[in-house]
């Protein structure tokens, strides 16, 4: 099950603080995150935990007023001093929302999306990109005769599982997923927890959670953030059973948040 | 006084307000369509108007208006298209985009007589261009593009960010997401926004006056060549519109059933304004249920 001792560090974050204007969302936060784990982010609301996701891929500069300082380092390649190229570092870093956001397009067309635009022309080429990911995302034996249907005609869950698919298909190597099961019924919660254990085999996986049993679940590694600072990041196994710090403690016993 | 009877008052004084809306238009619609429509026979559509006897048409200015339409819309979608896109997408909020805002909406409020004398004085004038289609439609250009920019900035804005983070998300530079994503979706709207705006030119007056004229070259229809003088396709021939033909004949106009003409002018005007209304409303839903249903 254990996968080889050295694992490959994607993201070494050293020292992160952003501000939204004058109110400071994230204080000194240094995390690693490597390959072939899955990094649970929680913490109650307003804690910055997807203030946090959204600057591993650079999305947070969508947002007026962001002024960020210190280390976010994508395979040693610091994305706040260098002039990073968007369009790579997001090919790179796939990225899963709240809500299954696929275009009003067909199936068939939401995944080659990104490869189409990305240069890649040739039909067997894109029909594979379309098996492949699909059978990734444990989708293709329910849409496979109708690629060419409307995805707005999905069901929640296949819709989030077709974004991921979507995300698969620029062949990333590190996933972030956004609170992505928040708008599902517990049944496909169930699908894409799965999915993401069989994901994480390839790639490396950071997700936001407020379900905290979620986090428990699948994660390798947890992270707890409280009022912008990473309060303790360890071991899932260790932060769930023997927390260090007492507020960690509280929260995950539900004494607030 | 009792909350019940103060609710009871405020209904009343609504639904009393928006039937005599409803009944000013219908009346006016009947008013005009009454004494217009018996009017407008096939002769009348596609014979010559003609100045001092009776029985003239309106071919020419019918044909005049459509083409004055459909050059000055060639020339605002995309200019307004693009500047819709820039004040959406590109603009920063801060002074000097309010400043811009604050221009455009200048200029959607001009009156139609000042932009035609600007017209006047510019394209006829100082560019030489005399009363020509090409002019008429510059000038109605002005007043409309501020309609299709902010027309363009609503459809934009209103796509839903999950699209456009999506895409953005998945490595696509913002050019490519406004041109797959964003103008796609904001495709019905902006439709809507341009006939719409349409519908306004068809009717404009004022503006063509002194920009494309009072009168129209005999026009061989045969003739497609668009440099010839006698083309209905030159752009640079003097056009009487509908609009313009109503208010020439009624102002100015020597023939003896000047009624009569005016009358059913105005109700080919108004009956084309409203088939440019359903229009819009028609083709926005269905195209709005095919990008976004389609199960």
């Amino acid at each position: 099950m254990q996968a080889a001792p050295t694992k490959e560090t994607i993201f070494q974050v050293n020292d992160l603080n952003l501000w939204y204007d004058d109110f400071h969302a994230l204080k000194d936060v240094n995390l690693e995150a490597k390959n072939n784990e899955i990094y649970a982010i929680i913490g109650p609301s307003g804690c910055g935990k997807s203030t946090f996701i959204k600057t591993l891929n650079l999305m947070i500069n969508m947002e007026p007023g962001v002024r960020m300082t210190g280390e976010i380092n994508y395979k040693e390649k610091n994305l706040l001093d260098s002039r990073v190229d968007l369009v790579d570092l997001r090919r790179n870093v796939g990225m899963i929302f709240q809500k299954g956001n696929p275009f009003p397009q067909s199936i068939y067309d939401n995944i080659v999306y990104g490869p189409k635009i990305h240069g890649i022309k040739k039909k067997s080429e894109l029909d594979e990109i379309v098996e492949t990911t699909l059978k990734d995302v444990a989708l293709w034996d329910e849409v496979k005769d109708r690629l060419k249907t409307s995805a707005m005609g999905l069901s929640g869950g296949q819709q989030q599982r077709l974004c991921i698919a979507r995300a698969l298909a620029t062949t990333p190597d590190v996933v972030l997923m956004d609170e992505p099961t928040s708008a599902l019924d517990p049944i496909s919660t169930l699908k894409i927890e799965e999915l993401m254990t069989e994901l994480k085999k390839k790639y490396c996986i950071v997700i936001v959670t407020h379900n905290m049993q979620q986090a428990s679940r699948i994660s390798d590694k947890t992270a707890f953030f409280l009022h912008g600072h990473v309060v303790e990041a360890t071991e899932t196994s260790k932060l769930f059973s023997n927390p260090e710090d007492k507020r960690t403690e509280d929260y995950i016993s539900g004494r607030f948040g | 006084m009792n909350s019940r009877i103060t609710d009871r008052i405020a209904t009343g004084v609504f639904y009393t307000i928006a039937a005599i809306m409803v009944a000013l238009l219908l009346y006016l619609f009947y008013f005009i369509l009454a004494n217009g429509l018996p009017q407008v026979t096939w002769d009348f559509l596609t014979s010559e108007s003609s100045s001092y006897k009776a029985g003239g048409g309106i071919r020419d200015q019918l044909f005049n208006s459509l083409y004055i339409l459909v050059i000055t819309m060639i020339i605002t979608v995309p200019l307004g298209v693009f500047g819709g896109v820039y004040m959406a997408e590109y603009a920063k909020p801060g002074k000097l985009t309010s400043f811009i805002r604050s221009c455009i909406e200048m200029l959607a409020s001009l009156p139609s007589i000042v932009v035609g004398l600007f017209g006047l004085l510019i394209f006829v004038n100082k560019m030489g261009l005399g009363y020509t289609i090409i002019g008429g439609a510059l000038a109605l250009t002005i007043f409309n593009i501020p309609v299709m920019v902010r027309v363009t900035e609503d459809a934009i804005n209103s796509v839903p960010k999950e699209q456009k983070e999506a895409s953005l998300a998945l490595g696509i530079t913002r050019w490519h997401t406004i041109k797959t994503v964003l103008l796609p979706y904001a495709f019905p709207g902006i439709l809507t926004g341009a006939i719409l705006a349409s519908g306004r030119v068809f009717g404009e007056a004022a503006a063509l006056l002194y920009t494309a004229g009072l009168s129209t070259p005999s026009l061989d229809y045969g003739n497609w060549n668009p440099l010839a003088d006698n083309s209905p396709l030159n752009i640079f021939r003097p056009a009487e519109t509908l609009a313009v033909h109503i208010w020439s004949v009624n102002t100015q106009g020597l023939i003896p059933d000047i009624r009569e003409v005016a009358n059913g002018a105005s109700a080919v005007l108004v009956i084309a304004v409203l088939v440019f209304n359903i229009l819009a409303r028609w083709l926005g839903s269905v195209i709005h249920k095919k990008l976004t249903a389609g199960k």
